[in-house]
């Protein structure tokens, strides 16, 4: 049988097993509503609660500061919206980033086209990386909300959301702007970094359970207590009425046992991915030439490899790569609906043919040294094969 | 955008494997000129002993295509097509395709090779998935490129056709080639162009202008 190599673990994650396990009673015999009132409904609405403090205790938060929702987007999208429409008499000006996820994105770009909030983007370093000083500069008084990312979903740079939180908090106590307020989404960094919310100073976070071996369809906010946020739905009283709607309970018990194992883990995870990621990508770089490492190289996540491989188009890469089972993904337009390349890579000022030449492969729990002594195999011929019929030669300028 | 896009000839949604085994984007024919491309041009091969040479396109835009033709003098007959493209998978393919279109059975007058639409090449591949039409539109380009080189090495001017620009609204500076591209993109009525290029926004006196363009190219691409 052929080899099959997953690195496209941020883009999701299998369910593992023992996650599997604890979600299965509640599609089966645990059916309840957690919001009756007879026993059936009590049973469930007490294991909900038990995961709800569980994952407070890992995100060392109180249960009430955390809200479930659909997944990160829909975190994303109440903390930005709800955040900014209920509090928009303190200001009306927002920070975030370039290399955001389009979750986020697509939410400052909204309340800034549509509903008169004016947006400061900031734009990463060539490393792709966000420094304190630059948020610090942009700070208004009619700033309300910053949002930055915990880890870069595409090119995997961790920017120091911890300094950027203490920062923030001791401007807000000199300016007296209680209402400026710190969120970040950290999809991308259960399995590998800290989620102390407190060590962090963030007031909202934003999780999702189908990049940590949890399920689809689930996410979570942390939303710090006295935080006010205009709901996105409405209906009952669920989730304080932040997020209203029965509780996707099966969901919820299967996240707090995937954030549970990923955060137990995430030491030893980390120390043996990076030394797997730094193998190949030193594998990559002596086998192929005319490559470039996208993202800071030490400073990333230690299961981010983000690659371009000059001359040629990602897509292509990904289906030939795809043929010898190895599935990886590119910051290439042609993958993309709106046909648009990365904005990720772009925004590392790089030229467009750099972004669709990029590829990522994102390393995870069931990756060995020897899946990625296969794709070290079969990478190099494919290059070659695609550099013989293409017409381009990148500029130098760009790869060393 | 909320609008419904028309299907058009020759593309299909994502396409999958009869067997549903394995889901994939492209058909097995698009599959088989994609791992096995034909006529591409070889490292040791000779610009010079090519007649014509046709570009389109540029990395920046995600595709950029390179041919070069042998024609025959005497028949004018497209003896031998060859290509190089930084594109996708469908790119790839698409001039693949094309390549063996042009040189088979003898090979293709500069005439035919020059009424070969990009709906033929997509029907010859069994389709692309919609958004990916525009691959084949590249590739029918580079060959009108060429044709173009052909008659202009051979001094032939007067079968030369320009496909140059014009600004239809100098307002909004849009060009017959935005409205193609608009087209092709989809945009098949006056208000979807109009949501895509902003023609006309400012300026309506050239919409009639811009509706008889829009009807060209849909009767091009589409009819």
């Amino acid at each position: 049988m052929k080899r099959e190599v997953y690195l496209d673990h941020a883009a999701t994650t299998p369910l593992h097993p023992a996650v599997r396990e604890v979600m299965l009673p509640y599609l089966g015999e645990k059916f309840g509503n957690p919001s009756s009132f007879h026993s059936i409904g009590k049973i469930v609405k007490d294991d909900v609660d038990t995961a709800r403090a569980r994952i407070a205790e890992i995100l060392h938060a109180r249960p009430d500061e955390i809200l479930f929702t659909s997944g990160g987007t829909e975190s994303d999208n109440l903390a930005i919206l709800g955040y900014a429409r209920k509090n928009q008499q303190e200001g009306k000006h927002l920070i975030t980033t370039t290399i955001e996820h389009h979750a986020v994105l697509e939410a400052m770009i909204h309340l800034e086209k549509k509903e008169g909030f004016e947006v400061t983007y900031l734009e990463p370093d060539r490393e792709g990386l966000i420094s304190v000083d630059q948020v610090e500069k942009v700070l208004r008084e009619d700033t309300i909300l910053v949002s930055i990312m915990y880890a870069n979903n595409e090119i995997g740079t961790i920017m120091p959301i911890a300094d950027m939180g203490n920062m923030i908090q001791k401007w807000r106590d000199e300016h007296k702007r209680p209402f400026l307020k710190f969120h970040t989404d950290a999809c991308q960094t259960p399995e590998y970094l800290d989620l102390d919310v407190e060590k962090l100073h963030v007031d909202m976070l934003t999780l999702n359970g189908s990049k940590m071996y949890g399920p689809k369809g689930m996410g979570l906010l942390y939303l710090k207590r006295g935080i006010k946020l205009q709901p996105l739905q409405f209906g009952g009283s669920q989730e304080r009425a932040l997020r209203p709607g029965t509780e996707h309970v099966a969901g919820i018990m299967g996240m707090a046992k995937s954030l549970e194992l990923a955060q137990a883990n995430r030491e030893e995870e980390s120390v043996r991915l990076a030394k797997l990621r730094d193998a190949f990508i030193e594998g990559i770089q002596s086998r192929i030439s005319k490559t470039r490492l996208n993202g800071h190289p030490t400073k990333r996540l230690p299961n981010n490899v983000n690659i371009s491989i000059m001359d040629i188009e990602g897509e292509a890469m990904i289906l030939y790569l795809d043929a010898e089972g190895v599935y990886a993904s590119t910051g290439s337009a042609c993958t993309s609906a709106s046909l648009d390349p990365s904005h990720v890579i772009l925004a590392l000022g790089l030229p467009y043919e750099v972004a669709h030449g990029s590829i990522r492969f994102s390393l995870g729990a069931s990756t060995t040294e020897e899946d990625l002594a296969y794709v070290l195999e079969v990478l190099p011929p494919l290059v070659e094969k695609l550099r013989s019929i293409s017409p381009v030669r990148v500029d130098e300028k760009y790869f060393v | 955008m909320s609008h419904k896009q028309e299907p058009i000839k020759g593309t299909q949604g994502d396409v999958t494997t009869a067997d549903n085994a394995k889901s994939w984007f492209y058909t097995d024919v698009v599959k088989d000129h994609f791992f096995n491309p034909r006529n591409f041009m070889h490292a040791d091969a000779h610009e010079e002993d090519f007649n014509a040479i046709g570009k389109v396109g540029s990395p920046a835009c995600g595709d950029e295509l390179r041919v070069w033709m042998k024609v025959d003098p005497e028949t004018e007959r497209i003896t031998e097509f060859r290509w190089k493209t930084f594109g996708c998978g469908s790119a790839i393919a698409s001039t693949s395709m094309a390549s063996e279109m042009v040189t088979e059975n003898g090979g293709m007058t500069l005439d035919e090779a020059r009424a070969l639409k990009p709906q033929d090449i997509m029907e010859r591949l069994g389709g692309l998935p919609q958004r990916k039409f525009h691959c084949s539109v590249l590739c029918d380009k580079a060959l009108r490129d060429a044709i173009n080189d052909y008659y202009r090495r051979t001094e032939q001017f007067d079968k030369i056709i320009v496909e140059a620009s014009r600004i239809i609204d100098p307002v909004s500076k849009v060009t017959d080639k935005d409205i193609e591209e608009a087209v092709l993109e989809g945009a098949h009525t006056l208000e979807l162009v109009q949501q895509k290029t902003k023609v006309g926004i400012g300026n309506p006196g050239c919409l009639p202008a811009v509706e008889e363009i829009i009807r060209f190219y849909k009767e091009k691409y589409f009819g």
